[in-house]
C-alpha cells in the first residue's frame, strides 16, 4: 500500500486492547497453529490474505482478512473439504499436518520466532555502498518487492545474509535462500522533486529483486 | 464471524490438528505475557550501559539473548538508533510485520491502511496525527519491513534522567517510541 493517497488520518485508539473480540484472538491462534505446523507457511499466509478480492480487502478488519484467508486456504491445501466448511464439522479423516497435532507442549516453540536465514549457496553479487536498481517486475504470484520502489535506484546500506525466498515458498516451491539487503531510497527519486527531502525510504531486498546499474 | 470460526475450530479439533488448551495458552501468551514491557527494558538498558548498547546497535538478537530478564527473542532484529541529526520511524507497507517479541501485537494503526500508505511518503504527516514535530532538518529513516528482519527503534533518552535506574527509564519508553512514531514521556509526565 505504500504510497497510495485517500486512506486519510491515522486514528490511534487509547488504551487500545489486545483483541477487540473473542473471535480475533481465535483465528490468530488457529492461524499461527496451521502455521507451526508446516501446515500452510507464513508465506502463503500472507499471499492468501493479499489475494483476498480488493474490495474484500480494503473493507475488512484485520483479523477478518486472516480468517477469510486461512477458511479459504485450509481447503485449497486438503485439510478441510469445502463439504465439512459447510457442515462445521469434520466428515471425514484428511491428511495429517506435516508436523502432527498441535498441543500445548508446542507453545514455547511459536512465541519466539523461526529463524529464516540459511545456508548461502554463492556469494552476496551486492557490495554495502553499491548503487543499485529495484528491477521493474510485476509477477500475479507473491513478491516482497514493493511496488512503489520498482524501477528506482537505491543504495545498499546492509547485508542481513541470506534467508527464505517468499516469491517461491508462498507457492509452496522451495525456500531457494537468497541475500537479503537494506537498500535504502531517497524520498525525491521515488515521489518526484516535490518530496520531503529530508526523508530516506529503506526496504528488504531479496537479491532477486535488486539488478546492477 | 464468531460462528464460523467457532466451526473451523470444532473442524480442526475433530481432525486432530490442534487441541483447544493450545490455542488458549497462545491467546494467553499474547494478552498477558508479550507486550512492549520487553521492548522498554531494552532501550533503558541501552540508555545505562554503553557496552550493551554497542552490541545492541551491533546485533540487537544476540545483545537482546545474553539479557536474562527480558523474554528470548528470534533471529534478524535491528536495533536502529535515534539521534538529533536522524530520526527512526518502521512500518510494514506490504502487512504488518512488527517485532512482536518486543512489542506483543501491533495495534490496529499499525496494520491499517492510513499508516502503511502514508508512512513512507509523508512521515511527517503522519507523526502530525500522533502530535509528534521534529525539527525541519531532522533526517527521517522510515524502514520498511519487507522481509523477516525486524526493527526496533532505540528512541532518544530524555534530559533529566541522569542517575535514573534502569526501571525507572523503561517507565519513560512508550511503545510508539519503538516504532518511531512517538517520542519517550519526559520525567515530568511520569510524576503526574
Amino acid at each position: 500500500m505504500g504510497g497510495m493517497d485517500g486512506f486519510g488520518k491515522v486514528e490511534v485508539e487509547q488504551n487500545e486492547p489486545t483483541f477487540h473480540e473473542d473471535w480475533e484472538a481465535r483465528v490468530m491462534a488457529i492461524t499461527r497453529v496451521m502455521g507451526a505446523n508446516g501446515g500452510i507457511n507464513i508465506d502463503m499466509q500472507r499471499f492468501g490474505r493479499e489475494s483476498l478480492p480488493p474490495e474484500v480487502y480494503l473493507t475488512s478488519s484485520y483479523y477478518r482478512k486472516w480468517f477469510l484467508a486461512i477458511e479459504k486456504q485450509v481447503v485449497e491445501r486438503g485439510f478441510v473439504g469445502a463439504d465439512e466448511i459447510a457442515a462445521g464439522r469434520s466428515l471425514r479423516e484428511t491428511k495429517p499436518l506435516p508436523r502432527g497435532k498441535f498441543t500445548l507442549d508446542d507453545i514455547k516453540r511459536i512465541a519466539v520466532r523461526g529463524s529464516f536465514g540459511r545456508e548461502p549457496p554463492k556469494p552476496a553479487a551486492f557490495e554495502i555502498g553499491e548503487r543499485v536498481r529495484a528491477r521493474n517486475i510485476n509477477p500475479v504470484t507473491h513478491t516482497r518487492l514493493p511496488r512503489y520502489v520498482r524501477g528506482h535506484a537505491g543504495i545498499v546500506e546492509r547485508i542481513n545474509g541470506c534467508h527464505v525466498y517468499p516469491d517461491t515458498s508462498a507457492q509452496g516451491q522451495g525456500e531457494h535462500p537468497q541475500w537479503l539487503y537494506t537498500v535504502v531510497f531517497d524520498a525525491r527519486e521515488l515521489w518526484g522533486d516535490d518530496a520531503d527531502p529530508t526523508l530516506k525510504v529503506s526496504i528488504e531486498a531479496f537479491e532477486p529483486y535488486l539488478e546492477k546499474m | 464471524m464468531q460462528l464460523r470460526i467457532r466451526a473451523l475450530e470444532t473442524i480442526l479439533t475433530e481432525k486432530g490438528y490442534v487441541e483447544p488448551a493450545a490455542l488458549d495458552a497462545i491467546v494467553e501468551t499474547y494478552e498477558t505475557k508479550i507486550g512492549p514491557r520487553n521492548g522498554a527494558k531494552v532501550v533503558a538498558k541501552a540508555w545505562t550501559d554503553p557496552a550493551f548498547k554497542k552490541a545492541l546497535l551491533d546485533d540487537a538478537s544476540r545483545a537482546i539473548g545474553t539479557l536474562g530478564h527480558v523474554s528470548r527473542v528470534g533471529d534478524h532484529l535491528i536495533a536502529v538508533e535515534n539521534t538529533p541529526q536522524r530520526h527512526n520511524m518502521v512500518v510494514c507497507t506490504l502487512c504488518s510485520c512488527y517485532p512482536w517479541e518486543m512489542l506483543g501485537l501491533p495495534p490496529v494503526w499499525y496494520k491499517a491502511a492510513p499508516y502503511r500508505s502514508r508512512a513512507v511518503k509523508d512521515p511527517r504527516g503522519v507523526l502530525a496525527d500522533f502530535g509528534v514535530t521534529l525539527p525541519q532538518d531532522t533526517e527521517i529513516r522510515v524502514w520498511d519491513s519487507t522481509a523477516e528482519t525486524r526493527f526496533l527503534v532505540l528512541p532518544m533518552r530524555p534530559a533529566g534522567t541522569g542517575g535514573w535506574s534502569e526501571d525507572k527509564l523503561a517507565e519513560l519508553v512508550t511503545r510508539d517510541s519503538m516504532i518511531g512514531t512517538g517520542l519517550p514521556k519526559n520525567p515530568a509526565e511520569l510524576k503526574s
